[in-house]
């Protein structure tokens, strides 16, 4: 009787060490992949590559697709690297994406964590390229535009809009990129001759802004925009600009 | 047989027991080491072919021969290959997968069903080289024991990984798993994951004997549980030569599994837990141990029973 | 005090100003630079790659180049730069650098077959002068051969014409600038007796109408370009025209892009002219006070080999369309024959004689050359309706014609480049004259250059087979005497023959009348067309081949002796850009290892050679002229004692350390600090470098090509001249009275070139009154009719290949591809192809094709998209690759009259690996 106490006690006892340990170890583990996974957003992944957490569950970090690049671009992050660790991705810099037609990455996934419905590499979203005007040689004036000139979705994901100089008789053509077309391949960081690339491909969400819900963007070109208008000449008018709203309302009176 | 002072040893059947003596000659010392050389030679040849289709391009019929890595593979570019478990984690975060994978998962399973889960263990898993290499150090340098775990730790980690492949959301033991780790920084270039495997080195070395594979793998838990009523392959056991000298027992790293009255009546070592790493078997002086097919044996074991009770009978 | 809005609104436009203007540096960085820049040592130069002539700032600090800036005083490009001039600081420090003499030896002897082996200068040397004994006894002045460059500086191209010209009494010296600017020249000698462009790159902020004819400036001149965009941008009623055989990064800006078919240009020319006179828009009172119309022959061949015999076999075809043609249909319409007639190239030996023509005879030929004839031939885009093509060039000869419009015709190696290169040339004077809209700001056809000095060094110094310093050339007996009297020469030491142009010292090696050859900054055997016959030559040929150069590439591949040559900033020099200015610079540091300026090459190698050697009666193969004995140079010792030297003296006593030079001494306060290692190497006290540009400025001083004195160019406040200048004035427009000293007042315009002013006349089929005329004054209105391309596509060779450059390598790669940014930005040379023509071939995109001709075959990538958007039936591949080598695949046809390679059309099959 006793004797059985004593065991169930101590079941009770063992229960709930066993209980607390597992608890214990899970919340650890748990806490360490939510902080690998956190390293995640750093990833500029391969192309079809699936949204973070998203990424992360489906990747079991097989390396197929590393295998399957004919550039040698990808790579799987080892321990130590700021990446999840065994899942693929790629430092532009060293050797970008050359955005193969067929996609033989994309195909190699064995679990969809490239996802099979990237059908056409220029749909492919593995990052952004975002620029930095302060160092970028063209945004200096300089006739660069390396970015544009090899840039695989020219025209669409980087364009080059001209910006007068104003200092001299010189116009600036100055590389713009545009989210909705640059597929994240990092040729142009690749290629950006500034001895730190000027121009760099990272994860979208590390840069991209959003508007709020609650409003829509609409444009409606200006049939007018090229004619000369009698008001070109003189766009603001002088009730409007010259005066503060304060000055306006109380007029007569400081006067 | 010689009489010393000590009171001499007897078996069950009541003769002298014998000791295992390692042969003079490098012949019948190989012939000893044949299992482990074995799987040496299956692990790295393993690796091999993952390491020389990633980096030499190997190909057969211009197909890539073996690609990927444990985790998941595909053979000739047509059949897929993958880690049951590590799919079962990704299955338990909810993530639908392609069927490739899930394809390649059972195949894998059912490969295992057949040569026992654990085979993994002692056949395939690079770790596997390390941990017996801290299990000889340790024998070697006379390593004793820090303390106590259960050898069923193993299987409370393993519901630890799925339980927080749902709560975390991503497969939870391919994040941190040394064999992972290993296998893939072996391919795909070392980064610090020699820490994670020098990590499991250590602990088998100097905390704990078998403290990883025999405690803690959540993934040889799985194997264990894999084939453990189905596996084909199997340790017979002759239960009418042992002389209980023991030697099986020492040499063996899951020793737990050399429950020899329950071997005796099903004539084998049952447990899924046994790796069917074969060091047992060269051991047996009597050579009461040895591989053999499920069928064989327990038809055997009918055979030898029906026997028995006649004999009995009469 | 309260700030109104509008106030607030200035400063926020102030501020967005400033970022546009971007020069936003934080004041860590400012700060930073500044501690940097403290012991820098800052000086002017010149930009080493194209024609367009940037002036940049050079920072050194012991003895290296340690930062550059665009130069902000410098007119051409307010310290800008494009991305080649940006790395000029770098393209010193290539890891190859060559560093001193090798020489193929064997067992310590020079071998043709040996092994590329370190040797002493004097070594080098000593091999050099016995050779070129050997060569010279053999085959006398004409058995040597100079490769020249346009990229020489105005020294060396000097040092190195004189010596050949004076010294050895060869004209075997041809530049690397025959295949870049001799269409341009021909074409300017040939329509206004003079070099060289009327305008200036002012011309872009003057003018309202730019049209590109064949020239890519938006890669090939980007600060030029960068000047046409700010005018397109600030100026509404600007219009840029693309024409061209493939959309390229000019059409980007360009408001109508005009794709025609590779030689069509002479067809598309005649279309403006013929609109010209059917909407009379032609500028009489211009025309009839400063033109005249003239023609010449048609039969005057591709300029290939007039024989088969070094020909390959797939070759043979070709080769002999050189002697007959059979005319294609659109050339018979466009010179009034019949198709199918077979015409013998009689007149290639004088494909540049021409004759006046009357009004009546020229609007008869440019008659055929209606919008319907035009379109069918020219339409380059086989996707393109041939409506909408027709309805373009309607919209080209509108603003051409447009009264109210000023019109800049820009070209460069669309036309340059071109089997009928001159004739291309003289159309787009043809139409600026009729229309009179030339020599005014903002009327202009403005020939552009590829190199940095084709028109300082290569086109004033004359390092050509044919000319002289000044516009003289070696076949006019006033001009050598000129050239004697300056140079205090006895009469009759230059040779009347003009040399081998640079293709043809190529066949000279090949068929063995050349046995000694010089490279000197350049790159002829991976820029010289149809290169596996070259460079068999240079390899299995009985010769000795000598390659000057900074980096090793395929032409020191192929040498037998390599001699280590400083780098622009490690020498004393000066370039001539595009719209003539000269611009000097001082040496920034010190050469590496025993590498030497080419200066001193060519004085120490003259050193070597006495009168005696080379002043005696000399054998010239062909030489025909007045006063000369036939194949005959006579012996001038005698004369030259009597001019005060000695048999004994050396060609570098006689030619350059004279008297009148050593006045010129080193060192000079001018070189402020600034080091001269030509000078100490030589061991002299004289500064070489200032003697020599002013005993060269003594040829154009008062004759149209003045310069100013060569401190001047060295003041601080200026940054480079546009000759002539003259009473320390650069002129601006020339034949204008309003800028030009040189026009005779009154006049308005006067195109006042010496050169080909008389003239016989005739009709459209030849001449017909032999009695020359002189047309003091007057340019000429050239009909040139169409003509077919020696060479096109086929069942058999099914594509157009075009071949250029790229924005981020220079010419063959030699220093750009020393500089790892731009090696990684454009690593290799791809092959840009119709998508459409890719798939049939069964390629795709980064695949690697072969490109074969009849001549060679190489491999390259296939890109399908990308800066260059190829028509169908056509590819592109640029020539910078080395390892991409498509010279070993273009045809080596050239213009008659200029003799430039055409690199832009030959027929080439693409098929996959």
């Amino acid at each position: 009787m006793s004797k059985a106490k004593v065991s169930r006690r101590a079941l009770v006892g063992k229960v709930a060490q066993g209980t607390t340990l597992a608890v214990t170890g899970g919340s650890i583990w748990s806490y360490l992949l939510s902080q690998q996974a956190r390293a995640a957003p750093r990833a500029v992944r391969p192309p079809g590559a699936r949204q973070d957490d998203d990424f992360n569950a489906h990747c079991i970090k097989c390396g197929q697709c590393v295998q399957a690049c004919p550039y040698d671009t990808l790579r799987l992050a080892a321990v130590g690297e700021a990446i999840p660790i065994g899942t693929p991705y790629f430092i532009p810099r060293q050797i970008p994406c050359y955005m193969c037609p067929d996609i033989p990455c994309r195909k190699a996934c064995p679990t969809g964590a490239l996802d099979s419905v990237l059908e056409d590499i220029n749909e492919a979203r593995m990052g952004l390229a975002v620029i930095d005007v302060e160092h970028c040689l063209s945004w200096q004036g300089l006739r660069c535009e390396i970015c544009h000139r090899e840039c695989p979705v020219q025209d669409q994901a980087i364009t080059v809009e001209l910006l007068p100089r104003r200092v001299s008789k010189h116009a600036m053509f100055v590389p713009m990129v545009h989210s909705a077309h640059c597929t994240g391949c990092g040729i142009c960081e690749n290629a950006c001759p500034t001895e730190e690339a000027a121009i760099r491909v990272v994860p979208p969400g590390l840069v991209q802004g959003k508007l709020g819900a609650h409003y829509r963007l609409q444009q409606r070109p200006d049939t007018l925009r090229d004619q000369k208008s009698p008001d070109s000449q003189t766009p603001m008018r002088s009730n409007t600009v010259e005066t503060s709203a304060l000055e306006y309302l109380n007029e007569g009176e400081s006067r | 047989m010689t009489h010393g002072s000590r009171q001499p040893e007897t078996g069950a059947g009541g003769g002298p027991v014998r000791k295992f003596v390692m042969p003079n000659t490098l012949a019948g010392k190989l012939w000893v080491w044949r299992y482990i050389i074995l799987r040496r030679v299956s692990q790295i040849a393993l690796l091999l072919l993952f390491f020389g289709t990633a980096h030499w391009g190997w190909k057969v019929a211009d197909r890539p021969l073996l690609a990927g890595n444990l985790s998941s593979s595909e053979l000739l570019g047509v059949i897929p290959m993958a880690d049951p478990f590590a799919v079962l984690q990704i299955l338990v975060t909810q993530s639908i997968l392609e069927p490739r994978v899930l394809i390649g998962a059972l195949l894998i399973l059912a490969v295992y069903a057949i040569v026992g889960g654990r085979s993994f263990c002692a056949w395939v898993c690079p770790v596997n080289m390390v941990t017996d290499l801290a299990g000889w150090l340790r024998t070697r340098l006379g390593i004793s024991g820090a303390f106590y775990l259960s050898r069923n730790t193993r299987y409370t980690v393993l519901a630890l990984a799925l339980a927080v492949s749902v709560i975390a959301g991503v497969a939870a033991f391919e994040w941190i798993s040394p064999v992972g780790v290993m296998h893939r920084e072996l391919i795909y270039g070392i980064g610090l994951g020699w820490a994670a495997v020098l990590g499991v080195f250590l602990l088998d070395l100097f905390i704990l004997k078998h403290g990883w594979c025999g405690h803690l793998c959540p993934l040889g838990a799985f194997y264990a549980l894999v084939g453990a009523r189905t596996a084909q392959l199997r340790i017979h056991f002759d239960e009418a030569t042992c002389t209980h000298c023991g030697e099986c027992a020492r040499i063996c790293p899951e020793p737990q599994v050399l429950n020899l009255k329950q071997a005796a009546q099903v004539g084998m070592v049952a447990s899924g837990e046994c790796t069917n790493c074969g060091r047992c078997t060269p051991m047996c002086p009597e050579h009461s141990l040895s591989f053999d097919w499920r069928v064989a044996i327990t038809k055997h074991k009918r055979h030898s029973h029906a026997g028995t009770s006649k004999r009995r009978a009469a | 005090m309260t700030t109104t809005r509008r106030d607030f609104l200035k400063t926020s436009i102030a501020a967005a100003t400033a970022a546009t203007v971007g020069i936003p540096l934080s004041h860590t960085v400012r700060a930073q630079a500044a501690k940097a820049d403290g012991d820098w040592r800052w000086d002017k130069g010149v930009c080493r790659f194209c024609g367009v002539g940037c002036g940049i700032m050079l920072a050194t600090k012991n003895g290296r180049i340690v930062a550059t800036k665009g130069d902000p005083d410098a007119p051409v490009n307010r310290g800008l730069n494009c991305i080649k001039g940006y790395f000029n600081g770098k393209i010193l420090y290539g890891k190859d650098r060559l560093t001193q003499p090798l020489m193929r030896t064997q067992n310590g002897k020079f071998d043709k077959k040996g092994k590329f082996t370190p040797v002493t200068w004097e070594q080098a040397f000593d091999e050099m002068e016995r050779q070129l004994r050997k060569a010279h006894q053999e085959l006398g002045p004409t058995g040597m051969a100079i490769f020249g460059s346009g990229q020489y500086t105005i020294q060396e191209g000097y040092a190195s014409a004189k010596l050949m010209k004076a010294g050895f009494r060869s004209n075997n010296i041809d530049p690397n600038a025959r295949h870049c600017m001799a269409s341009a020249v021909a074409g300017f000698i040939q329509t206004f007796g003079i070099d060289e462009p009327a305008g200036n790159y002012d011309d872009i902020e003057h003018t309202d109408t730019m049209v590109l004819w064949g020239a890519n400036m938006a890669e090939m001149h980007p600060i030029l370009w960068s000047r046409i965009a700010d005018r397109r941008l600030s100026a509404e009623q600007t219009r840029v025209v693309n024409i061209t055989t493939f959309r390229n990064m000019s059409s980007d800006l360009a408001d109508l892009e005009i794709i025609i078919r590779p030689q069509s240009d002479l067809a598309l020319q005649n279309y403006i002219a013929r609109e010209i006179i059917q909407r009379e828009a032609v500028n009489w009172d211009f025309v009839e006070k400063h033109c005249v119309f003239a023609t010449g022959p048609y039969d005057i061949g591709a300029g290939m080999r007039a024989t088969g015999e070094f020909a390959f076999a797939s070759e043979q075809d070709i080769q002999a369309k050189e002697l007959v043609r059979t005319l294609d249909k659109f050339e018979a319409v466009g010179q009034r024959k019949r198709a199918g007639d077979t015409i013998k190239q009689q007149n290639r030996g004088a494909a540049g004689r021409h004759w006046t023509i009357s009004f009546e005879d020229f609007k008869k030929a440019v008659a055929p050359y209606d919008v319907d004839f035009v379109a069918e031939l020219a339409k380059g885009d086989a996707d393109e309706s041939i409506d909408q093509f027709k309805d373009k060039i309607k919209q080209l000869a509108d603003l051409y014609i447009d009264a109210n419009r000023k019109v800049v015709s820009f070209w460069t190696m669309g036309f340059n480049q071109h089997q009928r290169g001159t004739w291309v040339n003289e159309q787009t004077y043809m139409n600026h004259l009729l229309l009179g809209k030339q020599a005014t700001p903002g009327n202009s056809a403005f020939s552009l250059t590829g190199q940095p000095s084709a028109c300082g060094t290569a086109r004033e110094v004359g390092t050509f087979a044919h000319r002289l310093p000044a516009d003289m050339v070696v076949f006019n007996p006033k001009h050598r005497a000129r050239a004697e009297d300056l140079w205090k020469l006895p009469a009759q030491t230059l040779n009347p023959k003009v040399g081998s142009h640079i293709t043809k010292i190529m066949r000279d090696l090949e068929d063995g009348s050349v046995k000694w050859a010089w490279v000197q900054v350049c790159n002829p055997f991976q820029c010289t067309a149809n290169a596996n016959h070259w460079i068999k030559a240079a390899r299995e040929m009985d010769n000795f081949i000598i390659v000057s150069d900074a980096y090793p590439g395929i032409s020191a591949k192929v040498a037998d002796l390599i001699l280590p040559s400083a780098m622009i900033f490690e020498k004393w020099g000066g370039y001539g850009n595009a719209e003539r200015r000269t611009q000097l610079w001082r040496e920034q540091v010190p050469p590496p290892g025993q590498a030497r300026s080419d200066l001193w090459q060519v004085l120490e190698f003259s050193k070597r050679f006495k009168l005696k050697d080379v002043w005696g009666e000399q054998k010239i193969p062909g030489l025909k002229s007045k006063g000369f004995q036939d194949g005959v140079l006579p012996d001038v010792l005698a004369a030259a004692q009597r001019l005060g030297y000695s048999p004994e003296s050396t060609l570098y006593e006689v030619l350059f350390a004279s008297a009148e030079n050593k006045k010129h001494k080193w060192p000079d306060p001018l070189a402020k600090d600034h080091d001269n290692h030509t000078v100490k190497i030589l061991g002299e006290d004289w500064f070489v470098e200032k003697a020599l540009f002013e005993e060269y400025a003594a040829f154009g001083r008062g004759h149209m090509h003045d310069l100013a004195p060569f401190d001047v160019y060295y003041r601080d406040d200026v940054r480079g001249l546009k000759w002539p200048v003259v009473n320390g004035k650069e002129t601006q427009w020339r034949f204008n009275e309003k800028y030009d000293p040189y026009v005779k007042s009154g006049s308005g315009f006067d195109f006042y070139g010496p050169a080909l002013k008389a003239l016989p006349s005739g009709d459209l089929d030849g001449v017909t009154t032999a009695e020359k005329t002189a047309l003091a004054g007057k340019a000429k209105i050239f009909f040139r009719p169409y003509a077919a391309p020696v060479e096109e596509p086929d069942a058999t060779y099914d594509l157009w290949l075009t071949t250029g450059r790229v924005l981020e390598h220079w010419h063959s790669g030699t220093m750009t591809r020393r500089v790892p940014e731009l090696h990684r930005a454009v690593p290799t040379a791809l092959m840009y192809i119709h998508p459409a023509d890719a798939k049939a071939r069964g390629l795709k995109r980064k695949d690697v094709a072969w490109i074969e001709s009849r001549r060679g075959k190489i491999k390259a990538v296939v890109e399908t998209k990308g800066r260059n958007t190829m028509p169908k039936g056509s590819v592109f591949v640029p020539w910078f690759d080395e390892g991409v080598f498509i010279n070993k695949v273009t045809l080596d046809a050239t213009c008659p009259i200029s003799k430039q390679t055409d690199f832009k059309k030959c027929a080439v099959k693409v098929y996959k690996t």
